[in-house]
């Protein structure tokens, strides 16, 4: 898949200090995520394909096997509406 | 201190009502009564201050609310502080007084939510129920806040007068491209409380209107969110309000008394601290309006061996002093509570007389200053 995943607009997606993880924030509501939903949503940034962050995420985790867990999150956020793609 | 044994809590969601002064008179608006004695607002520094100090303590959700808050000229400013400090801002508004240069400069300044509220589907009702003529800003407002992506929310306050348009209503919000609509049913205090023989629907019209909300929930549910939630009136167990005492919400009223919920200024024998004399932090931990009813220690019988306290916290406290003279006891509206046959004894009898003439055609009491100057010389008088 060669589509570019980007945070929809009506979403915001942000570090917590006060909570220690990230967050995803929609109108009078919060997420908070776990580590690895944390790492994957910190490389939707509009700019690199569901591969590139996959093999990101290789190199910053070396060892992991962890293509399918990212496409099921990223499928996931889709239907929430966290995020859409690019064409 | 009174029962502070859960765990420190953090305010989570902050709500600013920047002011009560307000274009519509809304008679089920969930003010005070007297709004006319808020007339000593907070200025822009004090507000400046209050969303730094409750960032730090951990808030993350902040709505500008009111009254209606756009009646503020700092409120571009305030917003661009709060995006600054990284909240996530909710605008909540009647659309009067917006129009498209502010909302996109409200976008440049980095405001995240609106949510705008009508009071009806139709013209007539809709600017009969408001007192001033708005529905057709208001259908202009909420295509403007799609035009600039914004995530919106439009909220209809369902009471006997408009419920029986739910079907309207809801083609309303499809056709306006909503997110997500909050059909909130009127809660009987405030305004509402005093035009309550006028404003509280039928248990039939409640039923009917439940059909045709979970009928919409179900056809629309991949593109837009329908909050529907009953009157807690017709409940046998109360809602878990504010999710607890100084649990997650600090409210600031206009003139800068905070309180764990926005109905609390009511309540008698606590002195609400305020942000011109205290930091957030103190009045969140140390103050004892915050402390009073945190956790269970407070609690009487039925709540205080219920198992079910850790779920509804024993219900609302204004609630309770409204229709028991006494904040500490269980919510009527729970049937453990020696009050409750009472409550639904009054919903029966409202219900009873609703659709003969004279009662209807008895007026509605609108907010404004003017009747609230009034009613609360009345209530001092009584007091
Ligand atoms: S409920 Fe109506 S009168 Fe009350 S603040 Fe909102 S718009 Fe104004
Ligand atoms: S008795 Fe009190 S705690 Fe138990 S369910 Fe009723 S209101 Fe809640």
């Amino acid at each position: 898949m060669n589509d570019i995943p980007e945070i929809a607009p009506t979403f915001r997606f942000q570090w917590e200090e006060a909570q220690d993880c990230y967050v995803i924030l929609y109108p009078e509501g919060m997420v908070k995520l776990s580590g690895s939903a944390g790492e994957i949503m910190k490389r939707v940034n509009g700019s690199h394909n569901t591969d590139e962050i996959i093999a990101d995420l290789k190199s910053a985790f070396p060892g992991v096997e962890l293509d399918n867990d990212v496409r099921n999150f990223l499928d996931n956020a889709r239907d929430n509406g966290w995020i859409r793609y690019k064409t | 201190m009174a029962g502070s044994d859960t765990k420190r809590s953090q305010p989570l969601w902050l709500l600013a009502e920047l002011t009560y002064r307000c274009p519509l008179q809304c008679p089920y608006c969930s003010n005070p009564v007297e709004i006319a004695k808020y007339n000593n607002e907070l200025g822009t520094e004090d507000w400046l201050r209050v969303l730094q100090q409750a960032r730090k303590m951990g808030a993350t959700q902040l709505g500008f609310s009111g009254g209606e808050p756009l009646v503020r000229r700092d409120l571009e400013e305030l917003i661009g502080e709060a995006r600054r400090l990284g909240y996530y801002t909710n605008l909540i508004t009647s659309g009067v007084g917006m129009d498209r240069d502010r909302v996109k400069a409200f976008k440049e300044a980095g405001l995240d939510h609106i949510q705008i509220s009508f009071q009806a589907s139709n013209e007539e009702l809709n600017n009969f129920l408001g007192g001033t003529k708005s529905f057709r800003h208001k259908q202009e407002m909420a295509r403007v806040v799609k035009e600039f992506e914004y995530p919106m929310v439009l909220n209809i306050v369902l009471h006997r007068k408009n419920v029986d348009q739910i079907r309207d209503i809801l083609d309303m919000t499809v056709e306006l491209n909503a997110d997500y609509v909050e059909l909130a049913s009127t809660q009987y205090y405030g305004w509402s409380r005093v035009n309550i023989d006028q404003l509280l629907p039928t248990r039939e019209q409640l039923a009917r209107a439940e059909v045709v909300a979970k009928e919409y929930q179900e056809k629309m549910k991949e593109k837009m969110k329908i909050i529907y939630v009953i009157p807690d009136y017709f409940e046998n167990r109360p809602k878990a309000c504010m999710n607890g005492w100084g649990a997650i919400f600090l409210t600031i009223a206009p003139d800068g008394s905070a309180l764990p919920c926005h109905a609390a200024a009511q309540l008698p024998g606590l002195e609400f601290p305020n942000v011109k004399d205290h930091s957030i932090d103190h009045i969140w931990n140390d103050s004892d309006a915050f402390n009073k009813y945190r956790g269970f220690d407070w609690m009487q019988e039925p709540c205080r061996s219920c198992p079910e306290k850790e779920k509804d916290f024993g219900g609302c406290r204004c609630q309770a002093y409204m229709l028991t003279g006494d904040a500490t006891n269980a919510d009527p509206v729970c049937d453990k509570s020696p009050h409750h046959g009472k409550l639904h004894a009054d919903v029966d009898r409202i219900g009873g007389l609703s659709g003969t003439k004279e009662f209807e055609s008895k007026p509605l009491v609108f907010r404004n200053m003017r009747n609230s100057k009034e009613l609360s010389g009345e209530t001092a008088a009584a007091a």
